[in-house]
């Protein structure tokens, strides 16, 4: 099945298939459990039933999400041994602490609390339960720190030295922590997550709305979702964009992929469309606003953009992978910025839940935030390629000395078990946000015994 | 101060909590083909169900303190155990997920009584397989794994793999017994019975086995008089082995599962004196395969700090949830 492939092609592609699965998983698990503390919060201070109604619908959908998180990270944590074992060896000493404090901050934080936040309702009282949930949704974001510096430190690294062993090691630790581009990523990753479930919860608002436009729970949902699509949006495109410069910077060939600029000029153009072409240097099929990538990137008309004809050709990332996932996030970008003002204007006019295409764009929005994430994920990873650690390791040279058959097998495995595993998961989480949150019953606590023992929050489906 | 030393007794501590708090997970779901009631089931997987997630993350800090401190150890381990290690994580997906969609579903809840089931037992035969490859040695040439594609498979490690899975239902068994009562609590004693009696027979086989098959650990069992101290060990054995029949024939509660905890103990005690000072067996030693001391320390600054943080917590979860998982309790009204 794979003959055409060498096993450093599959290794890479199963790095890709996995974390990408994985990803999915913590954009929105990060997001919710914002949500969720948010709406806790909202009810313990309000007492509006609705918001603890809203929180019991979402927390069951939290949580079929957050088990697929969970198992689908720990594969993560291993790869990087299984398969990248060279990279392992020589990065573990700067990036293996930054995941040990992962683990340690994070990771036990979201594990120790998400109990007492399913189960615990009963037997903790409401103050404690509240911060449960604060605890999980700080751990999501914690986690997102630490990872995210891994990751920016293998696109940016400093604070490092090597040793007689060829091992990285640090010279500084806020350095490493803190390298070049991991404030821009981590705004921009923590933004796309919520960002992604607002127009998740949007779209179920929406749903429940196109049926009946009277749902009160379903309309709190659609409004919340739609304050953040106005606020947020706008300043996702904002943060990308400095994001963008930073890389600039420090990454330059990455940008020029991004950009499909082959040639070094002054008034470079924009690019809307095309066809980037590695062979002939050139995009074809090319739609385009000259001088826009020079005030975008220079803010300067005149200035001169960098192209990939500055660096050997072995250096070269896939030039129209990159070009095209980045359309495709910032393409997602703009259309969620739309989104935000349409409802704002809808908002004004007190029409927020009665515009039924605004409501039908909504639903479609539902999953665009999981497919700007995926792409902006392959912009950074395929943009750092043909390296691991950029300018400083290969990825040719990171690979575990595992045969073609081995990383085949696992590879195949992997790919059924996902579709599998993760598709049932889908399925359970869809069936739940189809059925109405107006519906949700609450119980009534006060009847419970406290030495009662775990009881799951929520309900059995039929 | 020797960092490299004191990491390997944390990662140690990280792999024993681990196999100590997901072995009753693990434990209950290989127990599911003697339970068939599905009342019982759904007791038995809401005994565990608020814990183990965070049981699960000693599994990720030992994985990752690895990475993180003996990356060398790591970057051989892995791809020596490529095949244990993908099967291991696509169990404990199996069995993660079963968790959560088992109370989704009523027409597909069969399915996922059966990924729980299987996914654990892959994940338990995994790291008893795993377990043995060490036991048995790992081939090293410049810094990378240099031996075959199967050598973790032997008959040995497969011995080692049937007796993590009998370990872990006597853990599970004995956990059963502290958290239920009634019907379901006689069938766990009973389960713990006889899995407490194989558990021990393996333990003694594996005792016998390796000295005979192997002169670097018969040499470091049997040198006097270095040696006789580690002889407490098979006397702690008997010890522990009649503790926990005992407590088990006269339906003590809590005890049993505290005793079978002493039978890990001993048999994990019994690893590292088998293989000290080596990390990767015969190749590379704790030492050889640390991190620089640097981060060694970054870490350890907060492990020391956070470690009895995590502890607290980790206590205050399992004590909202003591006592016993009622039936009646209407955990699903
Ligand atoms: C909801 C998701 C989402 C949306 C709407 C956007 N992005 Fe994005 N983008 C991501 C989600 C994302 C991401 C998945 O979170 C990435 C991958 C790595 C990272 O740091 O963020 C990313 C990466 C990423 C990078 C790569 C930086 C690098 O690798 O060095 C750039 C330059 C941008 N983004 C810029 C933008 C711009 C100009 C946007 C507005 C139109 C935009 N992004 C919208
Ligand atoms: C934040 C933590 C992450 C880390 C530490 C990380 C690390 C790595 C490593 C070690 C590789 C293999 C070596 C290589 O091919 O360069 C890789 C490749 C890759 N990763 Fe990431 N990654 C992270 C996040 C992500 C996410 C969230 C995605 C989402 C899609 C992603 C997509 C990819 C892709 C597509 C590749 C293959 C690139 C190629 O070889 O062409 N990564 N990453
Ligand atoms: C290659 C890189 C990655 C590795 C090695 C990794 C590792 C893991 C592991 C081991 C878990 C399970 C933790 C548990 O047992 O509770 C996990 C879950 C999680 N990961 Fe990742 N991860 C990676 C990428 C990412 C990225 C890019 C993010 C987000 C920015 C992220 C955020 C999270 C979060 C929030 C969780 C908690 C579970 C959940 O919410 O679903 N991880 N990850």
């Amino acid at each position: 099945m794979f003959e055409s492939f060498d096993a450093l092609f599959l290794a890479r592609f199963q790095f890709a298939f996995t974390i990408a699965f994985h990803i999915i998983f913590p954009a929105f698990t990060i997001g919710v459990a914002s949500y969720l503390a948010v709406l806790e919060g909202l009810y313990l201070k309000t007492r509006n039933p609705v918001y603890q109604q809203l929180f019991r619908y979402w927390v069951k959908i939290f949580a079929v999400a957050f088990g697929m998180g969970v198992v689908s990270g720990i594969v993560m944590s291993y790869q990087f041994g299984t398969n990248w074992s060279v990279f392992s060896d020589k990065a573990g000493p700067v990036i293996g602490p930054l995941m040990g404090y992962e683990v340690l901050t994070a990771f036990f934080l979201e594990a120790g609390f998400l109990g007492v936040m399913l189960f615990g309702m009963n037997k903790v009282g409401e103050k404690l339960h509240f911060f449960a949930t604060l605890m999980v949704a700080v751990g999501t974001a914690i986690s997102a720190f630490w990872i995210l510096s891994v990751n920016s430190w293998m696109q940016t690294p400093a604070g490092y030295a090597m040793n007689e062993a060829g091992q990285f090691i640090v010279t500084d630790w806020f350095e490493v922590v803190f390298n070049p581009s991991f404030p821009y990523r981590l705004a921009h990753m923590l933004l796309a997550a919520y960002l992604t479930v607002a127009f998740v919860v949007g779209a179920v608002g929406a749903w429940h709305l196109l049926k009946d436009k009277t749902n009160a729970a379903a309309r709190k949902m659609f409004s919340m979702a739609m304050w953040m699509a106005l606020i947020v949006a706008p300043l996702q495109v904002l943060v990308g964009d400095f994001h963008g410069l930073n890389t600039q910077e420090h990454q330059p060939a990455k940008v020029a992929a991004m950009e499909g600029h082959f040639h070094t000029e002054a008034q470079a153009p924009l690019y809307l469309f095309g066809m980037p072409n590695e062979k002939t240097a050139e995009v074809d099929y090319a739609l385009k606003i000259p001088g826009l990538a020079s005030i975008i990137l220079k803010h300067d008309i005149n200035a001169e953009v960098t192209g990939l004809d500055q660096f050997p050709r072995e250096d070269w990332p896939p030039v129209a992978t990159v070009f095209w996932a980045f359309r495709i996030m910032v393409g997602i970008g703009v259309l969620m910025v739309l989104a935000g003002l349409w409802s704002g204007i809808q908002r004004l006019r007190g029409k927020l839940y009665d515009n039924k295409l605004l409501l039908r764009f909504s639903l479609f929005m539902g999953p665009m935030g999981f497919v700007a994430v995926i792409a902006g994920w392959i912009v950074t990873e395929v943009g750092r390629q043909p390296w691991v650690i950029y300018g400083l390791l290969r990825t040719a040279d990171a690979a575990s000395p595992i045969d073609k058959a081995g990383v085949a097998g696992s590879l195949i495995a992997f790919i059924v078990v996902y579709f599998l595993v993760f598709g049932a998961g889908t399925f359970y989480i869809l069936r739940k946000m189809a059925s109405d949150p107006a519906k949700v019953a609450i119980p009534d606590y006060a009847k419970y015994k406290p030495t009662m023992a775990a009881e799951r929050i929520y309900d059995e489906e039929a | 101060m020797d960092y490299a030393l004191i990491w390997a007794i944390l990662i140690s501590v990280s792999v024993f909590a681990y196999v100590a708090l997901d072995g009753f997970d693990l434990g209950i779901a290989l127990l599911f083909p003697w339970f068939k009631k599905e009342e019982d089931r759904d007791v038995m997987m809401n005994t565990v169900a608020p814990v183990w997630d965070g049981n699960e993350t000693w599994l990720v800090l030992g994985g990752g303190g690895l990475l993180a401190v003996f990356p060398l150890a790591y970057s051989v381990l892995m791809p020596a155990l490529y095949m244990p290690v993908i099967a291991m994580l696509l169990g404990l997906i199996f069995r993660g997920v079963a968790f959560e969609y088992r109370f989704k579903t009523k027409r597909a809840k069969g399915i996922w009584d059966l990924s729980f089931i299987v996914g654990s037992l892959i994940a338990a035969l995994s790291q008893g397989i795993m377990l043995g490859a060490m036991l048995q040695g790992i081939q090293v040439t410049d810094r990378a794994y240099s031996g075959g594609w199967f050598d973790w498979l032997t008959p040995f490690t497969l011995f080692c793999g049937v007796a993590v899975v009998i370990g872990y239902m006597m853990l599970g068994a004995t956990w059963l017994v502290m958290k239920t009562k009634g019907d379901l609590q006689r069938q766990s004693y009973r389960a713990g019975w006889y899995s407490a009696i194989l558990l021990v027979a393996c333990i003694a086989f594996v005792s016998l086995y390796l000295p005979y098959a192997d002169p670097f650990i018969a040499e470091r069992w049997f040198t006097y008089p270095a040696s006789v101290g580690l002889w407490a060990l098979p006397i702690l054995l008997v010890i522990i082995t009649l503790g926990l029949l005992r407590s088990l024939h006269k339906k003590q509660e809590g005890r049993p599962y505290l005793w079978g905890l002493g039978l890990f103990l001993l048999s994990f005690a019994g690893f590292a004196v088998s293989i000290f000072p080596y990390l990767v067996p015969r190749s590379i030693t704790l030492w050889q395969a640390a991190a620089p001391d640097n981060s060694l320390k970054f870490l350890l600054v907060g492990a020391v700090f956070l470690l009895p943080i995590i502890f607290a917590y980790t206590g205050y979860t399992y004590w909202v949830f003591r006592g016993k998982v009622d039936p009646e309790s209407g955990y699903h009204d």
